[in-house]
């Protein structure tokens, strides 16, 4: 099936057979590997990516559900040389361990600040809670969404 | 897993939808917000012939006021509703309950209708569906039907929607005012209740004067607890409460499993439903 699907400010046109995940449109059909497979069961949240301005979890989506839409990936975060707030704030903060989660991390901390510039720490948690860090560096993580909260203005509660 | 090779069909209309599940038979099957089919086709435990992709039907997405009662589009996502200016204010209890489905990416996708009728017996909104009196609008070849909650839950993982049929809306009666709470047991790392309770009371004078509860995951389909609600008119304090909430597991018939065996999942039932109520009932 033909979609049309807007990556990264990048129009990509592409024929995709239906049953192929968006995650995998995205690695394998136009290269962003910066978006990574991690459970393949719906839990981790290492896919997520921004699906008309929402988190989504791309593991979880068909490629041909995108079709028509606004897709961001880690990748399309950065505007030249100049870092996103929420990925400054992750290194300032030390908010990685291995890596794997971050960019699913940062993309539902991108999501999460959108709807509440200035949460708490609970509220934090409560936001990344589709999101699992097996090195458990959880505690950076939050510190991070913090961090990232008070460079964009809204600061934390 | 990448998931079998499947058609794709995405109507535009409810007319459109049915008739796609009629040409495609049995093994046609709906995808609404597609969470919980998504997990199943990767798995493989699900190989549809064809999938009908209902999520841009423009008719069955959105919230609104009908007189005495809130219609939701069955489209409509969690994220949605549990936002929703009017859900919060007329039925705080199903605000409640969605906001404690999964996790904020699967909110964003997931739909009310997607998850009433996909009826797991551990989700969360079939029970505050049947503690708020529900009724449904169901859409097939012969034309609309409307089904009311005790009639719309079948068994596990099956409602009243035939398999040629799409479930167009859910119709809740306000319950402006009533104090509502949904109590979940669950594992931290994972958010299907080992036994849920969705409480809603109406006080008067610091009394209970009216309730409605719906236990989650004790039986499989969830279950009212009438006698609970009887027992509640007139309670006024923690005690009374905790009294009315012993027959909670009454008529429940829950499974035995790796999370808790049947006689605690009673027991939950009754310590859950004495929990929800006082929190619903600021007792």
């Amino acid at each position: 099936m033909r979609i049309s699907v807007s990556v990264d400010g990048t129009v990509y046109e592409d024929d995709v057979e239906p049953r192929t995940l968006l995650v995998h449109w995205l690695r394998q059909g136009i290269g962003k590997v910066g978006t990574v497979v991690g459970c393949d069961t719906s839990n981790c949240g290492a896919c997520t990516v921004l699906l008309d301005g929402r988190s989504v979890k791309s593991c979880s989506v068909l490629a041909v559900q995108a079709d028509g839409s606004t897709v961001t990936t880690i990748q399309g975060l950065s505007t030249g040389e100049e870092w996103h707030p929420v990925q400054t704030a992750f290194k300032e903060c030390h908010g990685l361990q291995c890596g794997y989660c971050t960019p699913g991390m940062v993309m539902s901390t991108v999501d999460l600040l959108s709807e509440n510039p200035s949460p708490s720490e609970a509220e934090i948690r409560e936001g990344l809670e589709g999101n699992l860090c097996r090195c458990t560096g959880y505690h950076n993580i939050v510190k991070s969404v913090a961090y990232a909260a008070e460079l964009m203005g809204g600061g934390s509660r | 897993m990448i998931p079998v090779a499947f058609d794709y069909v995405r109507p535009t209309s409810v007319d459109e939808a049915v008739a796609a599940l009629v040409a495609g038979g049995e093994d046609a099957k709906v995808l609404a917000g597609g969470q919980s089919l998504m997990p199943v086709l990767r798995l493989r435990m699900a190989a549809p012939s064809v999938v009908v992709d209902c999520s841009r039907i423009d008719e069955i997405r959105g919230i609104r006021e009908e007189g005495d009662a809130i219609v939701i589009g069955a489209g409509t996502t969690h994220h949605a509703v549990m936002s929703s200016a009017l859900v919060q204010q007329h039925l705080s209890l199903l605000a409640k309950a969605t906001a404690s489905v999964a996790d904020p990416q699967i909110r964003h996708r997931g739909t009310l209708g997607g998850a009433l009728a996909h009826a797991d017996p551990a989700g969360d909104q079939p029970a505050a569906a049947a503690a708020l009196d529900a009724s449904f609008t169901i859409a097939g070849p012969g034309g609309r039907r409307t089904v009311g909650a005790s009639d719309f839950f079948v068994d596990y993982f099956t409602t009243a929607v035939g398999p040629d049929e799409v479930l167009v809306d859910v119709r809740l009666p306000k319950r402006t005012g009533w104090g509502a709470h949904y109590e979940k047991f669950n594992r931290t790392a994972q958010a299907w209740a080992i036994v849920g309770v969705a409480a809603t009371v109406r006080m008067d004078g610091g009394r209970i004067a009216e309730a409605r509860i719906g236990l989650t995951n004790v039986a499989p389909t969830p279950v009212r607890a009438r006698s609970v609600e009887a027992a509640l008119v007139g309670a006024g304090d923690a005690a009374a409460i905790a009294a009315a909430a012993q027959s909670a597991a009454d008529g429940t018939s829950p499974t035995s499993d790796q999370h808790a065996d049947a006689e605690y999942r009673q027991h939950l039932a009754r310590v859950l439903t004495a929990r929800a109520v006082q929190k619903a009932a600021g007792l």
